[in-house]
């Protein structure tokens, strides 16, 4: 480390308080919902005595936990559809050239930049089309429910799987791979005893992330879920809109614990390196517009 | 990865050519089934959004798609949606300014400590960001409401209840809370990987700490200035949990008017039309982006 990069004196102490602040704001707001979260007043900001009363009150309301179920089998299946495809993607796009190969790359990040509002439009449109078109050919009446969702978060997690599992790949050559093709290894070998093993932290990462989206996301679902199937978000977001309850708080706190443990892993395995690796810190992939 | 050997002695071109074009055709192959989903699920949604912003409304709320027209393009021009897409820009913009200002000297401060401290640093900038958007958000209606933190603090003080809840300010802060992180990482990465030696050395020129900062150190950082901006910018123009939670009823913006227009107003062609208008301010920002070189951060 050399002189001129750390600063010093008055400098760094104002950068030091700057920095301490950043932190106060970002962590405040979470420590104080969870610390309301467990006050027995009906009130949400007075703080009369600790209890868990609203915990329970959640555990015994039937639509939460309804919606809660749906929230599982909907983040569930589009982990393991997005987790597949993704991983393909990312294989593809990182060890091979072929045709079509830049445009691809182009869509493939699309679903990550674009917000959440236009892609729930997007979908909207295409499943009300798509369910017309269904009906006319086939005579089959579908209708927008827990498919529908489904298939909506595995278009944006797709992505969100392809970045991590490509940054993993990009860390090593295939030099690994040509010397067991060299062994005569098949193909499908080759990718079980050396390729899989290597990029395992990269997909158990980038399922991890697509886990916590799916059971993050509310303005897609609020689009494409139609009647009668809601996801936690999306009747948690409800709730929300029609005022600030304790109920709230206890079911915010256990949503916020849960993504933040998720986070926490993916973080870990994302960051698990092989040996010989440098030390240096890298940034992981930048956060995507969650809810925006 | 192009120049894959052959494993015999005597590879001839032929052989060679033939191997490659074996190998590209295995590229396409996996990658077939997520382009075959994203061409379906993602690609042709967005031309059929494009395709709904020419069609007209019917009395009913039905869209036709008979005859095309440019209605929902010309009711953009209105004063009504110009003051929506003006306050919508100018809530962007505050927000990637106030982020640019705070996260600039944060990320500096994270970047020029040791490797181990800098790592907890980022994680634990990660952590909170990657976790429940909506909650986070939740978090601050429940401070900034009538009877809020906010409030019991100024009146703790001595000072009046304040409500900021439903106002654009609530907005602007939970906004700023939302979409830090995307500043702070590019900022984090463009300063980490800045050639120090060149900062010496202007020091060694007996520039002083501010001038060398301004004169070598900023402009060596801007393109995560830029990469940051553009990336708090885009979804802050397009939020919508943010302004539905913490916004009144007063102050709509793109993304409320967007949703509304689809959910309760039942003007697909126009909603199809305003989200079309917002890709393309996006799909401009993204290319000031490109040309930046920013993306090389």
């Amino acid at each position: 480390m050399s002189d001129q990069r750390t600063p010093r004196g008055p400098v760094n102490r104002l950068l030091a308080a700057n920095a301490w602040l950043v932190y106060i704001f970002f962590y405040a707001p979470i420590a104080l919902l969870i610390f309301f979260s467990f006050n027995d007043n009906e009130n949400v900001s007075i703080f009369t005595e600790p209890s868990l009363r609203w915990y329970r009150a959640m555990l015994e309301d039937d639509r939460i936990l309804s919606a809660l179920r749906n929230s599982l089998i909907v983040a569930f299946a589009s982990t393991i559809i997005s987790t597949i495809l993704g991983t393909m993607l990312a294989i593809a796009l990182e060890r091979y050239r072929f045709r079509g190969r830049g445009l691809l790359d182009g869509i493939a990040y699309m679903p990550i930049i674009i917000p959440d509002v236009t892609m729930g439009v997007m979908l909207l449109i295409f499943f009300f089309q798509a369910i017309g078109l269904i009906d006319d050919l086939f005579g089959i009446g579908l209708r927008t429910g827990l498919g529908t969702i489904t298939l909506a978060h595995v278009a944006f997690n797709i992505s969100f799987v392809a970045v991590v599992v490509r940054a993993r790949l990009a860390q090593f050559d295939d030099a690994l791979e040509e010397a067991a093709a060299d062994l005569y290894a098949t193909r499908w070998q080759t990718f079980r005893r050396v390729t899989l093993p290597l990029i395992a932290p990269g997909v158990a990462g980038g399922a991890l992330l697509a886990l916590t989206l799916s059971l993050d996301d509310v303005v897609v679902t609020q689009f494409v879920s139609g009647q009668g199937a809601t996801t936690l978000p999306v009747y948690v977001f409800g709730l929300i809109r029609r005022g600030v309850t304790p109920l709230i708080n206890a079911v915010s706190v256990v949503m916020l614990v849960a993504s933040m443990l998720l986070v926490a892993i993916s973080l870990g395995l994302q960051r698990t390196r092989s040996k010989g690796d440098e030390e240096e810190p890298d940034v992981p992939l930048t956060p995507q517009q969650q809810g925006a | 990865m192009a120049s894959r050997q052959m494993t015999t002695q005597e590879a001839t071109p032929e052989l060679e050519a033939a191997a490659e074009r074996a190998r590209s055709r295995r590229g396409f192959r996996i990658a077939l089934p997520s382009f075959a989903y994203l061409v379906i699920f993602f690609v042709l949604p967005l031309l059929l959004v494009l395709v709904y912003s020419f069609a007209s409304r019917s009395s009913t709320g039905l869209t036709l798609l008979e005859d095309w027209n440019l209605d929902s393009y010309g009711r953009l021009f209105t004063p009504l949606v110009g003051e929506i897409f003006l306050r919508s820009l100018v809530l962007a913009l505050s927000t990637t300014a106030i982020c640019l200002v705070v996260c600039y000297p944060f990320a500096y401060y994270i970047a020029t400590r040791g490797p181990t401290l800098r790592n907890v640093l980022l994680v634990l900038v990660m952590i909170p960001f990657w976790s429940n958007f909506l909650v986070r958000t939740y978090a601050w209606s429940f401070i900034l409401g009538s009877d809020g933190i906010a409030s019991q603090i100024s009146q703790a003080f001595g000072g009046e209840p304040v409500r900021l809840l439903f106002t654009n300010t609530a907005v602007l802060i939970g906004m700023v809370y939302g979409f830090m992180p995307f500043m702070v990482l590019p900022l984090y990465a463009a300063i980490e990987r800045l050639d120090w030696s060149l900062v010496e050395a202007a020091r060694d020129l007996y520039a002083s700490g501010w001038t060398a900062f301004r004169k070598v150190t900023l402009p060596l950082s801007m393109p995560g200035v830029i990469a940051g901006s553009i990336l708090v910018f885009i979804p802050a123009l397009g939020a919508y949990v943010t302004p539905a939670i913490l916004g009144g009823a007063r102050t709509t913006l793109i993304g409320d008017y967007i949703v509304g227009q689809f959910l309760s107003a039942r003007n697909w062609p126009f909603g199809s039309a305003l989200s079309i208008s917002i890709m393309f301010l996006m799909l401009i920002a993204t290319l000031i982006y490109f040309r930046s070189g920013a993306r090389n951060v």
